[in-house]
C-alpha cells in the first residue's frame, strides 16, 4: 500500500512529474529565448512563477459556476498525471499496464482540453468562451492525425500496450526508421495539444487575451500551467516510448538518462518548431491538419500495414 | 453562443493587442466580424490648446511629444510652419540634418512596426530580431541628438547639433549592417509560409476606398495610391534626394508589409545621399522671439503617413492656434472597412497594419447620447452633486468649512 502511494505521489508520480514538467518548461523557454537572441529565464524561474502563483489570491467571477470553475483544473491535472503511470520510462514494464492501455492514454490526454473547455465555458467571460470553443474545434483537427500516427506504430508492433510496443522497437531498433513520418505528424499534433505556436489559437494573446484561462488566477491558474507543463512531459514521453524507446536496451540507470535525453530532444524540436512560424488562424489550422497531416498519417498507416506482412517478426 | 446569435466583444480600451488605450467594439457571429465601432478619446492630452499658452520654442518641444515614435516628424512639421510665418531662410546644412534624422526615424519606426506586426500574428521571433536590430538605429540617434526618442534637435531657424566626420562613419557602418538585416527581413516577410498565410488577403482596402477615405502613408501606398509628400511637395532637403516612392497593388496587410520593408531600403539610400552631399556652413539662423501674424500650413511625410500642422500667429511670442492632423486620424476610418467580414483572428494585425498611434490622433469628442437631458458646466455638475448627496442625507458642508478654515490658517 505504502509502496503504491510512493509510486503515485513521489516517484515517478506527482512530485517527480511536477518537477520534471517545470524543468522542461524552463528548457523550452530557454531554447526559445536563445533562438530569438534573448538571454532567457534563470533556471529557477518556472519554480518561482509556480510558487508565487500559489500564494496569490483566487478570484472567482461573480457569474461563473464555482464548482465547474474550480473542478476543471484539478480534473485536467489528474488526467495527465495518471497517464504517466502507463508509460514505460527506463524499464521494460510501465508501472501499470494492460493490453489496450494506449487507447486509454490517448483518451486521458484528450481530457485536459475538455477540462479547459469546461473551465473556460463556465467562467462566462467572452474571451474565455471564444477560447474554449476554439480549443475544442482545434481538438477535432489534431486528434485524428495524432491517433493515426501513434496507432500505426502500434500496428507494426502488433500490440495495444505501450510497454509491449516499446519492447518491440527496443528489439528491432531499425524498425523505428519506418515510423519517421508518423513521428513528424505526432510532433506537430503535440504542438496543437500543448497549444503552442503555430497552434496557440485557443489562447492567442493578442486576440482573446488568454483564452479559456482568462478568468483564472492564483492557485487554479498555477495548476492549469502545471497541467500544460506535465502534458508536455507526458506527451514527449509518449512519443519517445512509442517511436524511439532506446532506453530499454540499456541498464535501468543508463536507460533513465537516455530517456531524459530523448525527451529533451523532443522538447527542443517543439521549441524550434514554435520559433520559426507564425500563429495560424483556426480555419487555416483545420485545413492544414486535414489536408496535410491526415494524408501523411494515412500514408504511415498504409506503409505499416504493408510492412507488417513483409517484415520478419 | 449559438451560430445564429450575435454578440459584442470589447477590444480595448485595455487589451493585449493594443499598445495604447482605444476602444474597438466588435460585433461577432462565431468567429466572423459583422461590424466595428471605434471610439476615440481615452488619451486626449490637450496639446493643441496647451501650445497657445506657450512661446513658439516651448510649443515646439511640446509638439515633439505628440508622438513617441515619430517625434521628429511632428516637431519638424510644426517648425516648418513657424519658419514660414517668420520668413526665415533655414541654412542648407540644417535641412540636410533634418532629413537625415527624419529618415533614421523612419527606419526605427518601420523596424518597430515589423516587430509589432510579428507579435500580433504570434510570430515573436520576428519581434525579437527586428527590435534587436532597431537598437542600432536607436544608438545612432542617441549619438547624434543625445536622446533615443524625443530628439530635440530642431530649433526655430535650424538645428541644434552639428554632425561630425566621425559620426558620419558610425552612421554609415550602422546603415550597412541594417541594410543586410533588412534584406533578410524582406526575404522572411515575403517568403515564410505562415506569415504569408496570415497576411495576404487580410484587411483588403481597394484603391477607390483608400482614396475615398483619404488614407495616407504606407496604408494608401499599399493600395496603389501613389502619394508621398516627400516627392509631391518636397520639404527639407528631399527635393535633392533621389529615391523611389514605393507602391504596391496587393491592397492587403501583406502589401503594407512589403511597402514598409521596401521603404526601409529607400531610407538607407536617402541617409547615404544626405551624408555624401551635406554642404558645409552654419546650422542655424537667428530667429525672432515674436513671430509675425499670419497663417501657415506645413506637410510632412511621417513614417505613418502625411502629417499636417496648421499654425496661426498673432504677432506675439505665442501662437494663436495650432492644429495637428496626425496620420492615424486619416487612416483610422479605413480599419472599419478592412475588418468587415473578416475573422476575429485578423483583428490585431489589421489594426496594427495602419501602424496606429492613438495618442497622436486622439481628440476630445463630445458624445451626445440619447439619454442625456442637458449639458452641464463643471460648476453646475458640482452643485448638482452636492444637492444630490444632501437629498440622500449626506452633508459635507461642515467638513468643507473645516477644510477651508485650515487652508486659510496656512
Amino acid at each position: 500500500m505504502l509502496g503504491a502511494l510512493f509510486l503515485i505521489l513521489v516517484f515517478p508520480g506527482f512530485l517527480f512529474l511536477s518537477i520534471f514538467g517545470l524543468v522542461l518548461e524552463f528548457i523550452d523557454r530557454k531554447i526559445y529565448a536563445r533562438l530569438q537572441n534573448r538571454v532567457g529565464p534563470p533556471w529557477f524561474q518556472t519554480f518561482a512563477d509556480f510558487l508565487k502563483l500559489l500564494g496569490k489570491e483566487d478570484i472567482l467571477p461573480t457569474e461563473a459556476n464555482p464548482h465547474m470553475f474550480h473542478l476543471a483544473p484539478i480534473f485536467a491535472l489528474t488526467a495527465v498525471v495518471t497517464v504517466f503511470l502507463y508509460i514505460p520510462l527506463w524499464q521494460r514494464e510501465s508501472l501499470f499496464s494492460f493490453n489496450g492501455d494506449i487507447i486509454m492514454i490517448l483518451y486521458l490526454l484528450t481530457l485536459p482540453t475538455l477540462a479547459f473547455f469546461i473551465g473556460g465555458w463556465y467562467s462566462v467571460s467572452l474571451y474565455a468562451r471564444i477560447g474554449s470553443v476554439r480549443g475544442v474545434t482545434q481538438l477535432f483537427a489534431y486528434e485524428v492525425p495524432l491517433f493515426m500516427s501513434i496507432l500505426s506504430a502500434a500496428l507494426l508492433a502488433d500490440s495495444w500496450s505501450v510497454a509491449e510496443i516499446s519492447a518491440f522497437y527496443a528489439r528491432h531498433p531499425l524498425y523505428c526508421l519506418f515510423n519517421l513520418a508518423g513521428f513528424a505528424v505526432s510532433l506537430v499534433a503535440l504542438l496543437g495539444k500543448l497549444e503552442k505556436v503555430p497552434f496557440d489559437i485557443p489562447e492567442a494573446e493578442t486576440e482573446i487575451v488568454a483564452g479559456a484561462f482568462t478568468e483564472y488566477s492564483g492557485r487554479f491558474l498555477a495548476f492549469l500551467k502545471l497541467t500544460i507543463d506535465i502534458e508536455m512531459a507526458v506527451g514527449s514521453s509518449l512519443i519517445v516510448a512509442v517511436f524511439f524507446p532506446f532506453s530499454m536496451i540499456f541498464s535501468p540507470v543508463a536507460g533513465f538518462f537516455i530517456y531524459l535525453i530523448e525527451v529533451l530532444g523532443v522538447v527542443a524540436l517543439l521549441s524550434l518548431l514554435r520559433t520559426i512560424v507564425a500563429r495560424l488562424r483556426i480555419d487555416q489550422m483545420i485545413d492544414f491538419c486535414w489536408k496535410f497531416l491526415v494524408p501523411v498519417a494515412l500514408f504511415q498507416l498504409l506503409l505499416n500495414l504493408v510492412l507488417k506482412g513483409v517484415l520478419p517478426k | 453562443m449559438h451560430d445564429a446569435e450575435q454578440f459584442k466583444i470589447p477590444v480595448g480600451p485595455q487589451h493585449p493587442a493594443l499598445k495604447e488605450p482605444e476602444s474597438f467594439s466588435l460585433a461577432l457571429k462565431g468567429e466572423k466580424i459583422l461590424g466595428v465601432d471605434i471610439r476615440l478619446g481615452y488619451n486626449h492630452r490637450g496639446i493643441e490648446k496647451a501650445c497657445e499658452q506657450r512661446s513658439y520654442i516651448q510649443a515646439m518641444y511640446l509638439v515633439e511629444r505628440v508622438c513617441g515614435i515619430c517625434s521628429h516628424s511632428h516637431s519638424t512639421c510644426f517648425i516648418q510652419a513657424v519658419e514660414e510665418l517668420a520668413g526665415l531662410q533655414v541654412p542648407e546644412r540644417a535641412l540636410y540634418i533634418r532629413t537625415l534624422i527624419g529618415e533614421l526615424e523612419r527606419v526605427h519606426s518601420h523596424l518597430l512596426w515589423l516587430g509589432v506586426a510579428g507579435h500580433e500574428i504570434g510570430f515573436d521571433t520576428l519581434l525579437m530580431y527586428t527590435w534587436r536590430d532597431r537598437e542600432i538605429v536607436m544608438d545612432i540617434l542617441a549619438l547624434l541628438t543625445g536622446n533615443r526618442v524625443n530628439y530635440g534637435i530642431n530649433t526655430i531657424g535650424g538645428v541644434r547639433r552639428d554632425i561630425s566626420a566621425e559620426q558620419k562613419e558610425i552612421i554609415l557602418k550602422g546603415v550597412k549592417t541594417l541594410e543586410e538585416r533588412t534584406k533578410y527581413y524582406i526575404e522572411v516577410a515575403t517568403q515564410e509560409t505562415t506569415i504569408i498565410k496570415r497576411l495576404s488577403g487580410v484587411g483588403v482596402l481597394s484603391r477607390e476606398t483608400a482614396i475615398r477615405l483619404d488614407t495616407v502613408g504606407p496604408t494608401a501606398r499599399a493600395s496603389g495610391v501613389d502619394r508621398d509628400v516627400r516627392r509631391d511637395d518636397p520639404y527639407a532637403a528631399y527635393a535633392k534626394m533621389d529615391f523611389k516612392v514605393i507602391t504596391d497593388n496587393h491592397n492587403d496587410v501583406y502589401g503594407r508589409t512589403v511597402v514598409r520593408v521596401k521603404e526601409l531600403m529607400e531610407a538607407y539610400k536617402i541617409i547615404r545621399q544626405c551624408l555624401r552631399d551635406m554642404p558645409d556652413g552654419p546650422i542655424t539662423v537667428r530667429a525672432p522671439r515674436k513671430i509675425p501674424a499670419g497663417e501657415a500650413i506645413s506637410r510632412y511625410e511621417a513614417p505613418r503617413g502625411e502629417d499636417v500642422h496648421f499654425v496661426k500667429g498673432n504677432g506675439t511670442e505665442k501662437p494663436e492656434r495650432v492644429k495637428i492632423r496626425a496620420p492615424t486620424l486619416a487612416n483610422l476610418q479605413a480599419v472599419k472597412e478592412m475588418l468587415k467580414d473578416r475573422y476575429l483572428a485578423d483583428m490585431p494585425i489589421v489594426i496594427a497594419a495602419i501602424d496606429p498611434c492613438f495618442s497622436c490622433t486622439d481628440r476630445l469628442v463630445h458624445i451626445a447620447e440619447k439619454k442625456m437631458k442637458k449639458i452641464m458646466s463643471w460648476e453646475a455638475l458640482r452643485n448638482y452633486g452636492i444637492a444630490w448627496h444632501k437629498a440622500h442625507g449626506v452633508d459635507f458642508t461642515p467638513l468643507n468649512q473645516l477644510f477651508r478654515k485650515k487652508l486659510e490658517r496656512t
